[in-house]
């Protein structure tokens, strides 16, 4: 869940945004409290405080009064739009420089590619 | 942010050895603190001097705004449970437990009592006969119940296995959020504490060498391994406070946070970044400092 070598404060803001990502967390939907989440992760309340100020920050999280934390509506499309921006650098460049290594083109990575993908949707329809 | 502890230029010697070595700092209210450094480097005379139970040979001392020595408004509101706390012959946990009910105004009973039945503490054997881990107990029991506004932990985890040790950092943070209070927890068990801590303190050889929030320091050492000239090559110009060859692979660690430029510079090279831990990190600027100190009169020279 956390590693090492990584502000904690992001990492706990990113937990959060892979909630409301992937559904778990809806908009409208109230979100974890900072001692709910200092518990769960067992770290320092201010610095759970710290991330949820960077997501009220920007925009996908507000709060209200005397009740709690949000999920503010419209949050999971700017969540998604600031992921398949960072996609290429998070994942391509590693895979790019590990084929390198291993002597396969971006050719031979494009038909890896499509193979994979076949197979994970036959899968996925074969359930 | 309000501060209840101001420490200017305390030194400390007992004889030949210098304890604490021009020390300053602050200690702000409501806030944990982690109190790290070797064995023998000044944590404990620090934290005795602050609770009024050892003499400053300079500097000063103010907690509360107070000077704490025999000052009945400042030393009840602090807590300092020490590894080698001592009671009477004839004392039971019991016994102790009311000492510290009558003296710490703030004492919850209620989460006195959930915590001996926590820590299963045998409450009428004479606390001579109990086992190191529940005399440990003992001390970490009177240290939260008594939810002094600044509490010291002094290494209070002797005897104490890892699940009664997750016990207390768990019940520690449960606590401090419903009641916020200032804790300073001396520990060289660093990763297992890390997480609780928003500042960290390090001494070495009575010498303040680290004095900053928690989350800064978090990343911003990492390590770099892979092919020898290519590591060289990256780490030119940086600060590298360890490295370790192994044949043609090198690891070397440098400070600084790494950019995005040069993540994809050490992707495209084939290096690889580990991350280095809160742990790793003060272990190796105090190797750092302490190479530095005993270069620098040859370097004078």
């Amino acid at each position: 869940m956390i590693e090492e070598g990584r502000a904690l404060f992001l990492q706990i803001a990113e937990s959060v945004e892979d909630s409301i990502i992937d559904g778990t967390l809806a908009e409208e939907a109230q979100a974890p409290s900072t001692n709910e989440l200092a518990a769960f992760y067992r770290i320092n309340p201010a610095t759970a405080a710290k991330g949820i100020a960077m997501l009220t920050d920007k925009g996908v999280l507000h709060k209200r009064r005397g009740i709690g934390m949000f999920v503010s509506r419209g949050a999971r499309e700017l969540l998604l739009g600031e992921r398949r921006a960072a996609f290429a650098d998070r994942f391509l460049d590693p895979l790019l420089a590990e084929a390198r290594t291993l002597g396969l083109s971006p050719d031979d990575i494009a038909r890896l590619l499509s193979e994979r993908a076949a197979r994970t949707t036959t899968e996925g329809t074969a359930r | 942010m309000t501060t209840v502890i101001e420490v200017k230029n305390l030194t400390k010697r007992y004889r030949d050895t210098v304890a604490a070595d021009d020390v300053s700092f602050t200690i702000e209210k409501d806030t944990i603190y982690g109190l790290l450094g070797r064995n023998g480097a000044g944590k404990t005379t620090v934290m005795s001097i602050l609770t009024a139970q050892n003499f400053a040979t300079s500097g000063e001392v103010r907690v509360f705004g107070e000077h704490p020595y025999e000052n009945a408004r400042v030393l009840p509101r602090m807590c300092f449970v020490r590894e080698s706390q001592r009671y009477p012959d004839d004392a039971t946990a019991t016994h102790a437990l009311r000492m510290a009910r009558l003296f710490f105004p703030r004492w919850s009973q209620e989460l006195a009592d959930r915590l001996v039945a926590d820590f299963q503490l045998p409450m009428k054997k004479t606390i001579k006969k109990l086992s190191r881990g529940q005399l440990s107990a003992v001390g970490v029991i009177i240290g939260l119940a008594s939810r002094a506004e600044i509490t010291f932990f002094d290494e209070p985890y002797l005897g104490l296995d890892a699940v009664a040790r997750q016990l207390f950092y768990d019940r520690l943070l449960e606590d401090y959020a419903e009641h916020p209070r200032t804790i300073i927890l001396s520990s060289h068990l660093i990763d297992e504490v890390s997480n609780l801590l928003e500042r960290v303190i390090v001494i070495d050889k009575g010498r303040i060498i680290m004095d900053e929030e928690t989350e800064a320091v978090r990343g911003r050492a990492a390590t770099i391994v892979g092919d020898t000239a290519r590591v060289e090559a990256f780490v030119a110009g940086r600060e590298v406070i360890h490295r370790e060859s192994l044949g043609r692979v090198t690891s070397a660690t440098v400070l600084g946070e790494l950019t995005d430029a040069d993540r994809s510079r050490l992707a495209a090279e084939g290096l690889d970044i580990a991350p280095v831990s809160l742990q790793q990190l003060i272990v190796r600027t105090t190797q750092h400092v302490e190479s530095a100190l005993t270069a620098a009169p040859e370097g004078a020279l």
